[in-house]
């Protein structure tokens, strides 16, 4: 799960659909799991829209279309608003999502993403647009995400945008570090905190 | 700058990141079953405890089924998650409320009826819905099971500070109209991405006027207008609800802290990253057409002409099409935006003297053993069994439907709980956001009602 980012070169699955819901990434009732068992998640991304009731793919839906592929989900606006459940990003991990670009994300969904070592790419609407037509116009459309100079480019198009990432992050990111490694670091500015209030 | 926000957490500011996040100390950490087995996981895997025990409370409320809680959970999955929680909260030295324990219920309501969440905290829950707390005062949010990790090791989180945004409402909420419909309209106006990255401050005449069950409701649905979190200053209404819990001070202590409290406002100089104003009086009763919470309008209304055509499909409606008149199949009364007492009274005055109708199934679910008792208090149980109505045992119940409480596919249900997105409520259900008061309408005519026709 913790993996270093570097330059990411892949093609995508596009899904221009705004305000997809966690409840949609990951269903309610795959949160019954007590373990962090990706695969599980992973199989079950997307549920209800990748398969119908009886378990078989349902034709329409690009997780089943063989032309797309590729380690980043394009999206739409307000990508994974709703619960907080972290099981939608072990979901988006487990299928083998490395990134996701959309014009915005949830607050919650957006962090519980860059703690599983999946990219948040926010970009302009105008840019989320070109990329889907490009998608729509040829399957085979790569991105390229470079996190050491924070830019994402369409490169059917060569259009490139910076996307906002802390330097904090990026660090963390690039040497797979996570935020509890930090905070354990931190037990003397703790209680210094709490006999100072 | 100068918000009760700033602050608040300004207040609870460790550290600061060089060129990120702040690390933030937390006051209260609240655990239910479904998103904290993988961080107690990792505590082990780490080989440490927890900083603060005394900190963190802990009770099972989103698998629990809603009758015969004295016997094991039947489904044997949902019993792992459950007997999970208890395990870990023992392990590691955590204030456990079991189910059948009398202290039991949804988080989100236990937590402020023990006086457990105070003015001036820092309240955080791996569940989006933490932002009830803010009702007493405090800075509350949701975050996931990584940080859920975070603050059982180190009882801080790292965060970057949202932005801050002012809602203001003036005038009085007219006849009919509740807190929920206060927070659908604002969702239908702002949509459900419109105070995406801020922390919201509820202020105004109608934000004062409301008991502090409204504000817990109002508070509770800032997550569905993509707020980090939302709040209200606290005021005499709060000092009152709070005085005599189990967990609020005593004594002198007491007296301290409501002096301390009532500090807690924003300056008059405080600038806001955002203002937006409303007018109560144009508040109707509200009901949700859509698949999500923003996808709202008056109950007496037409869906729009511009609707989203994939929800409408989902729904089987139409665009321009009225509500009134629908049939309902399902009606719940619950969760923890509608599962107290307030709620629970408020049903039962417009079923008095009326009967549930005969094709409709209604769940009525209290937030808490608490709510149930107040409830059979004040005898509302009886009325409300002799009006072809049963209460049944506190949980999240059919809000998110990971018990055995979930409606059927293609079933129409008007519920009083957050959320209608696709399948929220069982695979293939139908959702229509609503108050307590539109539920109670459409539970005795089978259709969605206007609550303002009834006496």
């Amino acid at each position: 799960m913790k993996q270093k980012f570097d330059i990411i070169e892949s093609f995508c699955v596009p899904l221009p659909i705004d305000n997809i819901d966690t409840d949609q990434i990951i269903p309610a009732r795959f949160l019954k799991a007590t373990t962090r068992d990706e695969k599980f998640f992973g199989d079950n991304l997307f549920c209800d829209w990748r398969y119908d009731a009886d378990g078989s793919p349902k034709a329409g839906f690009v997780l089943n279309d063989p032309r797309y592929g590729g380690c980043i989900l394009a999206a739409g606006a307000n990508f994974g608003s709703g619960s907080s459940r972290e099981h939608a990003a072990w979901a988006i991990a487990g299928y083998g999502f490395r990134a996701v670009i959309a014009s915005s994300f949830a607050d919650i969904h957006k962090q519980n993403e860059l703690n599983n070592f999946v990219l948040p790419v926010e970009v302009s609407e105008d840019f989320l647009r070109e990329l889907h037509a490009s998608i729509a116009a040829n399957p085979l459309t790569k991105v390229r995400i470079d996190v050491p100079a924070e830019t994402v480019t369409n490169l059917a198009t060569g259009r490139s945008e910076r996307f906002p990432i802390s330097g904090y992050k990026k660090y963390c990111l690039m040497n797979a570090l996570d935020d509890i490694d930090y905070l354990l670091e931190q037990k003397d500015k703790i209680e210094a905190f709490e006999k100072a209030r | 700058m100068n918000t009760l926000f700033d602050k608040i957490w300004d207040a609870h500011v460790v550290s600061d990141l060089p060129d990120g996040p702040q690390q933030v100390y937390i006051d209260r950490l609240y655990c239910h079953e479904v998103t904290s087995p993988q961080a107690f996981d990792g505590l082990r895997a780490r080989g440490i405890r927890c900083l603060r025990p005394e900190r963190i409370y802990c009770m099972p409320d989103h698998n629990t089924p809603t009758h015969d809680q004295d016997k094991p959970i039947e489904d044997p999955v949902s019993k792992a998650q459950v007997d999970a929680l208890e395990r870990n909260a023992r392990e590691f030295g955590l204030t456990y409320y079991g189910m059948m324990s009398p202290d039991n219920g949804i988080i989100h309501v236990v937590g402020p009826e023990k006086g457990l969440s105070l003015p001036g905290m820092t309240i955080v829950c791996g569940d989006s819905h933490t932002s009830t707390h803010g009702a007493m005062g405090a800075v509350a949010f949701g975050i996931g099971t990584s940080e859920v990790e975070m603050v059982l090791a180190s009882q801080c989180i790292l965060q970057k500070k949202p932005k801050t945004m002012s809602i203001r409402i003036e005038g009085e909420l007219g006849k009919g109209v509740t807190a929920k419909d206060l927070a659908l309209y604002l969702m239908m106006k702002l949509t459900t991405s419109g105070a995406t990255g801020y922390f919201v401050e509820y202020r105004g005449s109608a934000v004062r006027a409301l008991s502090m069950e409204g504000r817990l409701t109002l508070s509770n649905l800032s997550i569905e207008m993509g707020a980090r979190g939302g709040f209200i200053a606290p005021d005499e209404t709060t000092f009152a609800y709070l005085k005599g819990r189990e967990y609020a001070p005593k004594g002198e202590e007491w007296d301290k802290a409501v002096a301390w409290w009532k500090t807690l406002q924003s300056g008059p100089d405080a600038v806001f990253d955002r203002e937006v104003v409303f007018d109560a009086a144009d508040v109707p009763p509200m009901i949700t057409y859509g698949t999500n919470p923003g996808m709202g309008m008056p109950i007496d209304g037409r869906i729009p002409a511009d609707a989203n055509p994939k929800a409408l499909a989902y729904m089987g409606f139409e665009a321009g099409q009225r509500l009134i008149g629908h049939p309902v199949d399902y009606v719940f009364l619950g969760a923890c935006t509608n599962g107290r007492i307030e709620d629970f009274r408020a049903f039962a005055s417009l079923v008095r003297g009326r009967h549930k109708a005969p094709d409709v199934t209604a769940w009525l679910v209290p937030g808490s053993w608490a709510v149930k008792r107040q409830i059979e208090a004040e005898g509302l149980d009886k009325e409300l069994a002799a009006a072809g109505f049963e209460i049944r045992q506190p949980g999240c119940s059919a809000c998110l439907a990971m018990n055995d409480d979930k409606f059927p596919s293609g079933k129409y249900a008007v519920s009083t709980s957050n959320r209608n997105f696709e399948g929220r409520q069982g695979p293939g259900s139908r959702t229509l956001l609503a108050s307590p008061l539109v539920a109670a309408a459409a539970a005795v005519t089978g259709k969605v009602t206007d609550p303002r026709e009834f006496k």
